[in-house]
Order: C-alpha cells, then sequence, then structure tokens
C-alpha cells in the first residue's frame, strides 16, 4: 500500500477539489479517460454524501498494488448521524434529499469492489476501489 | 512618562531605524519579498519607517498609513512584509529605549513595553484591516464576474437559444442555469433550447437531477430542451449510474444538437449557392485558355 492523500469535506466545493485530487492519481497510475471519469463521478458522489448529510468527513486516496495488477482505493469516511437500512440506500431510486437516488448504487457500478459500513449515530464508511486493467 | 519614552523614541530614530532596516534585509532573504529589487526594497523601507515615525509622533496618523498600505497592496507585497515589519520595528524600538534608560525595574519595563505596543497596534491594525479589506473586494468582484459567465444564454437564430456550460455546475450555479433558460425562453422566444455539457468536466446525480429538472421546466413552458455535447466517456458514466435521460433529445455535439433544432423548427442549413463556384471555375478556365 502506498502513502496515501486525503481531502476533508466540509463546504460543497471541496467536493471539487476532491474529485481533481483523485482524478489527477487516477490520471497518473495509467487509468484511461473513460475510468478517470467514472472515478471522478463516484468521488462526486460519495464527497457529495458527506456533505449533504455528514457535513464534516473526508475522502482518502490509496494506491493499492495486488498480485499483478494496481488499483486504486477511495475511502469516504465520517461522523455523521449514519444510514439506518443499508439495503435500502443500496436501491436505484431511494432518496431523502429529492435527487434521483442513484448516487450510491451508481458508484458500486462505476467501481469493481464497493462496500459500505455504517452504524447510527456513529457514522459511516463507504469503500470502493477500481482496479487498472 | 509616555510622552519622555515618545521623545526618546523620536530622539533615537536614527538607531531605530538602522538597527531595523538591518533586521529587515535579514527577513527579506528568507522572505517572498527576495525577488523585489534593491533599490525598491530599500525606498519602500525608508517611507515604511517614516511612516511609522510620523504615525508615533501625531499619536495615530491615519492618513499617511492609509497611502503607504494602498501602495504596498498596488505592489503587491505580501501582508507578511507589514507585520514582520511591524514586530521587528517594536523590538528594535524596545531594544533601543532600554538601552538609554539607565535603571530599569519591573514598573518602567511594562511602562514601556505597554507604550510602544500602543504606538505598533493601531498601525497594524489599520494595515491589516486595509489588506483584507481589498482581499474581500476582490473577492466579491470575482464572484460577481463568475456569476455573469456561469449560464450564459445566447439567440442564435429565431426560435433557437443555446446555453453552453463550461466547468463545475454546483447547487448555486444550478439554480441559475434554470432561471436564465426559463427566462431566456421567454424573452427570446425560443421553440428549442440547447444545452451544451461539453466543457461540464463531470456529469454525476447532482447535475444530471438539475439538468433533467430544467429541461422538465422547458418544456412546461411550451419549449424542447435538447442537451448536446456529451461526450462518450460521460455517456459511459450515465449508463453506469442509470440516469434516465430518455425524457428528451440528446446528441454529442453542439453542432448536431443544432441542426436537430433546426429540424424542429421546419429550418435546415444549406451551402450557399453553387451557381456561382462554378461561374468563376469557368472564368479562371477561360483565362487559363483551356
Amino acid at each position: 500500500m502506498e502513502p496515501h492523500s486525503f481531502i476533508g469535506i466540509k463546504k460543497e466545493w471541496d467536493i471539487v477539489g476532491a474529485r481533481q485530487l483523485g482524478r489527477e492519481i487516477a490520471r497518473k497510475l495509467g487509468f484511461g479517460t473513460v475510468d478517470q471519469a467514472r472515478i471522478a463521478t463516484a468521488i462526486s458522489e460519495i464527497a457529495r454524501n458527506i456533505y449533504l448529510y455528514a457535513e464534516d468527513g473526508k475522502v482518502t486516496f490509496e494506491t493499492i498494488e495486488g498480485m499483478n495488477h494496481k488499483g486504486l482505493r477511495i475511502i469516504a469516511s465520517d461522523n455523521g448521524p449514519g444510514i439506518d437500512n443499508i439495503s435500502q440506500v443500496m436501491e436505484d431510486g431511494y432518496t431523502t434529499s429529492g435527487g434521483l437516488g442513484a448516487g450510491l448504487p451508481g458508484v458500486k457500478r462505476l467501481m469493481d469492489e464497493f462496500d459500505i459500513q455504517s452504524e447510527v449515530g456513529k457514522g459511516t464508511i463507504v469503500t470502493a476501489v477500481k482496479w487498472l486493467r | 512618562m509616555d510622552e519622555n519614552l515618545k521623545q526618546i523614541a523620536l530622539d533615537n530614530r536614527e538607531s531605530i531605524v538602522e538597527t531595523w532596516k538591518n533586521e529587515v534585509e535579514k527577513l527579506k532573504s528568507q522572505n517572498y519579498t527576495s525577488t523585489i529589487s534593491d533599490e525598491l526594497f530599500e525606498s519602500t523601507n525608508r517611507e515604511f519607517a517614516n511612516v511609522i515615525f510620523e504615525s508615533i509622533n501625531d499619536g495615530g496618523s491615519t492618513k499617511s498609513v492609509e497611502l503607504f498600505s494602498e501602495k504596498i497592496i498596488n505592489l503587491g507585497w505580501p501582508l507578511s512584509y507589514i507585520t514582520d515589519g511591524l514586530q521587528v520595528f517594536r523590538r528594535a524600538t524596545i531594544d533601543v529605549i532600554l538601552g538609554t534608560t539607565k535603571k530599569v525595574d519591573t514598573d518602567s519595563l511594562s511602562l514601556i513595553l505597554t507604550s510602544v505596543d500602543q504606538w505598533v497596534e493601531p498601525i497594524i491594525r489599520q494595515l491589516v484591516n486595509e489588506y483584507s479589506g481589498s482581499w474581500e473586494n476582490i473577492v466579491s468582484l470575482q464572484r460577481v464576474a463568475l456569476q455573469e459567465l456561469s449560464a450564459p444564454l445566447i439567440p442564435v437564430v429565431e426560435g433557437i437559444t443555446v446555453m453552453p456550460l463550461i466547468g463545475t455546475i454546483d447547487t448555486e450555479r444550478a439554480k441559475l442555469i434554470m432561471e436564465n433558460l426559463l427566462d431566456g425562453v421567454i424573452r427570446h422566444n425560443s421553440e428549442v433550447v440547447l444545452i451544451d455539457i461539453t466543457g461540464v468536466p463531470v456529469v454525476d446525480t447532482m447535475v444530471a437531477h438539475h439538468i433533467i429538472q430544467a429541461a422538465e421546466a422547458v418544456r412546461l413552458v411550451g419549449a424542447i430542451c435538447i442537451l448536446s455535447g456529451i461526450r462518450p466517456e460521460i455517456a459511459q458514466t450515465i449508463v453506469n449510474l442509470g440516469i434516465d435521460l430518455e425524457k428528451f433529445p440528446t446528441k454529442n455535439t453542439l453542432e448536431k444538437g443544432f441542426t436537430s433544432a433546426l429540424e424542429m423548427t421546419n429550418r435546415k442549413l444549406t451551402d450557399l449557392d453553387t451557381k456561382q463556384h462554378f461561374d468563376i471555375e469557368q472564368l479562371i478556365k477561360s483565362i487559363k485558355g483551356v
């Protein structure tokens, strides 16, 4: 595991900062433009969730090296209210903010690996990995 | 006693300024000010010293401080030049005054420290205020400039309007897009509006949601909305996210969007009469004697 970097999410413009950094790391790792766009969009979604629901959190980037492939891991963690029913938020079209409700299930489809852990009152951690092909 | 100290400071002006200049000179090498030419640095330092002493003499003259800060702001020097300079000045003055006083007890020491602080503080406060005021001014001007650029609406031909979007779309901008779009549809009496997202780096669910809402609102006022400039990678992320954009036509370039907008309004682009072109070719041929 390589040394990683993170961006704190407090303001709406921090989302832009996070996805710019993420896109830059992805580009350096050798991801193509389509995957860069996927990664940037995924970061945008999970960072926006922090901004909308938790108000304060961070997005961390790690480059990972597997046996014969490299990848980028994105970890979004916050100390927000947490999610009561995770299976519900992973359903397409479920929203509490009046949005499209495609954010988290969308991230799962945009990335190769996806994991969400949440405890009500404690916070949420979303981990997503994209492998370099 | 306070007047007394002031007198000492004024009497020893030369030596204070000398120590101060040396110290500031040292700061220069390690500070951002290293790119500034020596002459300019010298003359500004001299002026700075004059301003400080004038302020002490007048018991806080504001006019010269104001002029000086304006000058420094215009030169684009960092704020640290001023704050560091005044810190050094405080130190130098205290040193010199202590040097001239024969007997130093705690009372007189605290008196010296307080009075020097009282000389320096109003200058610092005013200079910092001037600086932050100028920054705030710049930021608010830029915000206005950005807002003017954020959702431009261009009437291209009768009935067709284009809104080219460049850069990140945040919540505030999304509101502006919606307002300008509807306002423009009514004002220019548009039948078709094109939203071009060629310059939008990321289309996430929030951006898509706002575009869908804007298109729906445009439909409600009786016009058609076409989304153009969808790059291949954006198309793929939209599909991955599972966003439904079926309610309105989408095109990959503004050119194609414009062509279909013309079709919707029963018009099309044609080249100018080719006959004239042909005539010129004939003319050239006849000149060449073919």
